[in-house]
């Protein structure tokens, strides 16, 4: 039986993680953040939906999901952030500055796609 | 420790039937209270009410928050500087890095330290709220919270920063890290050029708020003479 290995966790040898103890993206992964407007609370600014970025890093330890939370519902939920960088050409058609600049920004694992 | 200089001067005696120099209106609340300062009042008395949470944990509570002061996250850039292991632990966890200098985090909150550099700048916002990185500098500035500095550093970060007199010249990359929910983030300046010779203390006198925001660099002139 094969499990996912994970270099971000520092696993004791034939330990086998739980699913959502295992980060989803790696540094590298290249995504898009989910464009939905779920009612209640959440923390994805309205200007991230639906551009695409790369993961820079996984936000450890996993945490709890602001959108359960924000109902009492916790149990369960824990996932990761992520830490994405978006080029703020990406961003803002018009941007002025140079092609370099940049956002970084967290999200949580259930707003991000893989392309 | 720098904090203990923000405790009250003893010589301002207030025991003595408020006789101190300075003449001020009566500080009193004159206005009726707004709808959110209702909400908040009516949510802290039915928790307190329901005992899920006590007077004293809130007492208590506002008691960390102004303990809290940009003179903490100054110390640690200043060990960041004089300290090139010390450094290497800050970026690579932040809180575990602050925690070892006796500063709590209080919450679940992490913390990236971001390295400003010759090829990089950073600033930080959070455009939802305010989130800030208060274990270590405390309570953010008004214009943190204000709309105008959450929309445009997200959209025009030079422009914003040129008004703060800062221009970053073109080839230098701007990062600007959107705080929104569980990560918090603080700026690590540059070390100013003239300070080689400074001791950690005196470098902890020329860090501001606003450095550590990123809004302005650290500068010898800007800090005041050396202690």
């Amino acid at each position: 039986m094969q499990h996912r290995t994970d270099d971000t966790m520092s696993g004791v040898h034939g330990v086998v993680f739980a699913l959502d103890e295992v980060p989803a993206f790696q540094a590298g992964n290249r995504i898009r953040v989910l464009t939905r407007s779920p009612i209640g609370h959440y923390r994805v600014p309205t200007y991230l939906r639906g551009k695409t970025g790369l993961v820079e890093a996984t936000i450890e330890p996993a945490a709890v999901d602001n959108e359960e939370e924000g109902y009492g519902r916790n149990a369960g939920s824990k996932r990761h952030y992520y830490r994405i960088a978006i080029p703020m050409s990406e961003l803002w058609p018009n941007y002025v500055g140079s092609p370099r600049d940049g956002l970084r920004i967290e999200v949580f694992e259930t707003w991000l796609e893989r392309i | 420790m720098a904090v203990q200089s923000q405790t009250p001067n003893p010589d301002h005696n207030h025991d003595n039937d408020h006789e101190h120099e300075h003449p001020h209106a009566e500080i009193s609340q004159s206005e009726r209270p707004g709808y959110y300062d209702i909400m908040e009042t009516a949510i802290r008395e039915l928790l307190v009410e329901r005992k899920l949470i006590g007077a004293d944990e809130i007492r208590r509570q506002i008691e960390v928050l102004d303990s809290r002061t940009p003179a903490l996250g100054a110390k640690v850039v200043a060990r960041a500087w004089r300290d090139a292991e010390f450094r290497a632990r800050l970026l690579a966890n932040g809180r575990a890095a602050c925690e070892e200098l006796g500063i709590s985090f209080y919450d679940d909150t992490q913390l990236i330290v971001l390295e400003n550099t010759e090829k990089v700048h950073n600033l930080i916002v959070c455009t939802l709220c305010s989130c800030y990185p208060r274990p270590v500098l405390g309570l953010p500035p008004d214009w943190y919270k204000l709309k105008p500095y959450r929309a445009r550093a997200v959209s025009e970060p030079r422009a914003v920063l040129a008004e703060f007199g800062t221009i970053i010249p073109d080839d230098v990359e701007i990062r600007v890290s959107d705080s929104t929910a569980v990560v918090r983030y603080l700026v690590l300046p540059k070390r100013p050029d003239g300070a080689e010779d400074y001791s950690e203390e005196q470098l902890a006198g020329l860090v501001t708020r606003d450095a550590m925001i990123g809004v302005i660099p650290v500068s010898i002139e800007a800090g005041g003479p050396p202690l």
